[in-house]
């Protein structure tokens, strides 16, 4: 795209990721998390896709990095779900004990970071497994149609 | 096969009558939720709490179906088949 593409997107770009890491860290106290804040992390990718084509891009994220960073985003959700299976399957465990473990007052306050047990980091996992699998599907997909043009 | 799905479609419509009528026992599910979701699981998010903890398995399922289908994406894009295809 156009030099003025190109500029408004390498800055845009910051506040598109970090919305979206914001919106999975804080999952747990504001509305979002991890899949929708994956969603916005992956929609970042597709403007530096869209702005500087996906060769480029293709040279800092590759698709099998990225295949890796999902499979262990699954691996961390299904550990947590079994970290509490001494109760019963997906127990928060964390609850009430020294990590996340602060307990708000009930009813509508402003609430603190350090609550919800294990929430956070499920939150974390599913946000880098959905921000992997929605960048992988984008970057193979553009890739793609860039190689079939080059063929035709 | 006929029997069958005569069976089920019987099935069907037999339970779309037996069902009790939209609302009629006022859940107790949600009430439960909005009053004991701060406490239970510390989260002030309670769609969050659903979600992650009372609802867990369920998004192991929706984790799931995206694992599946970025795994078929990524296969069915892969760029040596596709230089391989020059004639």
């Amino acid at each position: 795209m156009s030099k003025i593409v190109r500029t408004m997107a390498s800055l845009l770009i910051l506040f598109a990721l970090i919305y979206g890491v914001y919106i999975i860290m804080h999952g747990h106290l504001t509305p979002g998390g991890g899949f929708q804040g994956g969603a916005v992390f992956a929609s970042g990718v597709a403007l530096l896709i869209v702005a500087f084509g996906s060769e480029i891009v293709h040279k800092s994220l590759k698709e099998h990095h990225l295949s890796i960073l999902e499979s262990s985003g699954a691996l961390i959700f299904i550990g947590l779900a079994f970290g509490g299976l001494a109760i019963v399957f997906f127990y928060n465990f964390l609850v009430g004990s020294s990590i996340f473990g602060h307990i708000p007052p009930s009813g509508p306050n402003p609430g603190d970071i350090w609550t919800a047990g294990v929430i956070p980091f499920m939150n974390i996992a599913v946000g880098l497994k959905v921000l992997a699998g929605l960048s992988a599907i984008l970057l193979v997909m553009a890739l793609a149609t860039t190689l079939m043009e080059v063929e035709e | 096969m006929a029997v069958s799905l005569s069976i089920f479609i019987g099935f069907l419509i037999a339970t779309a009558f037996l069902i009790h009528p939209f609302g009629y026992p006022p859940s107790e599910m949600d009430d439960y939720i909005i009053e004991n979701a701060q406490s239970e699981t510390g989260a002030n998010n309670a769609v969050t709490s659903v979600v992650f903890d009372y609802r867990g398995f369920d998004t192991l399922g929706e984790a799931t179906i995206l694992f599946a289908a970025v795994t078929g994406v990524v296969m069915l894009f892969r760029r040596k088949k596709l230089s391989r295809i020059k004639p």
